[in-house]
C-alpha cells in the first residue's frame, strides 16, 4: 500500500516535471537573493548562510506543500483513498515521503552547490547537506498536517503559511545551529541528534494529526 | 445528571449571563486593589527605580498568555473528541483573549526593556517564545476565520491547537538553547529570591483579577458565539423573548 501510494506520486509528479524544477528554481532565487541585499562581504555572507539556506528551503517547501492533497482533492481520489481498509495512516505516510522525495530531496542535493555560493568550507557544506537530509522530512510531516487543514479552503496558501512556519520553529534552530556550530569549530553533533529527534517525534504524530485532518476536511 | 444539560448551548446561554457578574465585578475590585498595591505600597526598587512596576501586569499577562493557550487546546479537544459544540465555542472564545495578553505581555515586555536594558527588543528565549506563541494563536484564529461551517472549524481548530500544545515545549526549549549558544544569558529578569512581600502581594492580586477577568470576558464572548450559531435554536428563542 505504502509502496503503491509512492510509486503512484511519483509517477504524477514525474509527468509534470516543471513543478518540480520550480521549486528548486525558487530556492535558488531566493538564497541568490541576499547576497544582492545585503552586500557581497564574504565574512558577513559566511555568517549568514546557515539561516538563509534553511529559511530558504522552509518557504520552499510552503510552495509545494499546497499540492500535497489539492490535486487529488479536486479529482476525487483522495476520498477514494480515504474509503479503502488500509488504515490512512499509511496513507498519509505515502504521500509525505512521495512530497519529500519529489520536493525536498532536490533542495537537500542542490543545497552544498548553493552554500559555495557563500564560500563555505567542504566540511561545513558536508554539515549543510546532512542537516538538510535530517530536517527536510520534519517539514514534509508537519506540513502535511497543514496541508490536511486547509484543503479547499479560500486563500489556502497564505493561510498554510501562518500555520506551519511557526511550528517549524525548533527544525530551523536545530538546522541552522547545527551549521552554524561547523563554522565557529565546534561539533555539529548535539544540533543534528536534536533534529534527528524532532524528526522522529514527527514521524510519530504528523501522519497522525494529518489523517485526522483530512477526516475534518473531507467529511 | 443534572448538570449535563448546561453542555447545551442554548441552556448555558442564561447562566453564562447570570455568572458575568460575578466574575466581571471582583476582576475590577482587584485590578483596582492590585494597582494601588502595585503603585504605593510596594516599594521602589534599587536597581531599577520604579519602572520594574509594569512587572504587575506584564508578568500575570505572561502567565495567562501560556495557561490560556493549554486551556484552549484542553477546551477544543473535549470539544473534538466528545462532539460537544459548547466546548469547541469555549475554546474559539478563548483564543482571543489569550492572544491579547500574549500580545500586551510583549508590549509592556518592550515598554519594561526601554528603560531597563535599554532596548525595546531582544532576542532573549522567553520573548522569542512569547513571540511564537502568538504566531500560534494568530495560526489558530485563521484557520477558524477561514472556514465557514463552524463544526469543521471547532475540529479543525482543536487538530492545530493540539499539535500546536506538543510542539510548545520543543519550541520554548529549541529557543532556550539557540539563545543561550547565541549570546548567552547576559540578560537576567529580578533577582529571583529577593522579590519583596509587597510586591509579591500585588502580583498575585493582578494574577488573580487577570483570571477573572480572561473568565468574564470568554463568557461575554462565549454567549456571542451561541447567539450567532444557534439562532434557531428554540430554547435560545424562549430565552431571549
Amino acid at each position: 500500500m505504502l509502496r503503491w501510494i509512492v510509486w503512484r506520486d511519483l509517477i504524477l509528479a514525474w509527468r509534470r516535471r516543471s513543478d518540480i524544477l520550480s521549486t528548486v528554481f525558487f530556492f535558488v532565487i531566493v538564497v541568490s537573493l541576499f547576497p544582492l541585499g545585503i552586500g557581497p562581504e564574504t565574512q558577513l555572507l559566511r555568517s549568514i548562510a546557515p539561516g538563509v539556506v534553511w529559511v530558504a528551503a522552509l518557504l520552499a517547501s510552503m510552495l509545494s506543500l499546497g499540492r500535497l492533497f489539492a490535486n487529488d482533492y479536486q479529482d476525487g481520489t483522495l476520498e477514494q483513498l480515504l474509503l479503502t481498509p488500509q488504515p490512512l495512516f499509511l496513507v498519509v505516510l505515502g504521500k509525505v515521503l512521495a512530497h519529500w522525495i519529489i520536493a525536498e530531496l532536490p533542495l537537500v542535493l542542490i543545497a552544498p552547490l548553493v552554500g559555495v555560493q557563500f564560500d563555505l568550507s567542504k566540511q561545513t557544506l558536508w554539515v549543510l547537506f546532512v542537516s538538510l537530509l535530517l530536517g527536510t522530512p520534519i517539514l514534509s510531516l508537519i506540513g502535511s498536517v497543514g496541508a490536511g487543514l486547509t484543503l479547499g479552503l479560500r486563500g489556502g496558501g497564505v493561510l498554510i503559511s501562518i500555520l506551519i512556519l511557526p511550528l517549524y520553529v525548533p527544525a530551523l534552530i536545530f538546522g541552522a545551529g547545527a551549521v552554524e556550530a561547523t563554522i565557529i569549530g565546534v561539533t555539529p553533533a548535539p544540533n543534528l541528534y536534536l533534529l534527528g529527534a524532532f524528526a522522529v517525534v514527527s514521524l510519530l504524530f504528523a501522519p497522525w494529526a494529518a489523517s485526522a485532518a483530512l477526516r475534518i476536511s473531507l467529511e | 445528571m443534572k448538570l449535563y444539560k448546561y453542555a447545551s448551548p442554548a441552556m448555558f446561554y442564561p447562566v453564562a449571563g447570570k455568572m458575568i457578574p460575578w466574575f466581571a465585578i471582583p476582576a475590577a475590585l482587584l485590578f483596582a486593589v492590585g494597582l494601588y498595591v502595585g503603585f504605593f505600597v510596594a516599594p521602589t526598587d534599587f536597581q531599577q527605580g520604579d519602572a520594574y512596576r509594569i512587572m504587575f501586569i506584564h508578568v500575570p499577562a505572561a502567565w495567562m498568555g501560556m495557561f490560556l493557550y493549554v486551556l484552549m487546546a484542553i477546551y477544543a479537544g473535549i470539544g473534538w473528541a466528545f462532539n460537544a459544540r459548547l466546548s469547541s465555542m469555549m475554546a474559539s472564545a478563548i483564543a482571543v483573549t489569550g492572544a491579547m495578553f500574549t500580545l500586551l505581555s510583549l508590549v509592556t515586555g518592550a515598554f519594561w526593556g526601554k528603560p531597563t536594558w535599554g532596548t525595546w527588543w531582544a532576542w532573549d528565549a522567553r520573548m522569542t517564545s512569547t513571540l511564537i506563541l502568538l504566531f500560534l494563536y494568530a495560526g489558530f484564529i485563521a484557520l477558524q476565520a477561514a472556514i465557514d461551517d463552524p463544526r469543521r472549524a471547532d475540529r479543525a481548530g482543536a487538530v492545530l491547537a493540539i499539535v500546536g500544545v506538543i510542539n510548545v515545549p520543543i519550541i520554548y526549549f529549541s529557543v532556550q538553547w539557540w539563545n543561550t549558544l547565541h549570546q548567552g544569558a547576559t540578560i537576567r529578569l529580578l533577582g529571583k529570591p529577593s522579590i519583596a512581600a509587597p510586591m509579591l502581594t500585588a502580583l498575585l492580586i493582578m494574577l488573580a483579577a487577570c483570571w477573572l477577568y480572561s473568565v468574564a470576558i470568554v463568557l461575554v464572548r462565549l454567549r456571542c458565539i451561541i447567539l450567532e450559531r444557534e439562532q434557531n435554536a428554540s430554547r435560545l428563542a424562549e430565552v431571549n423573548a
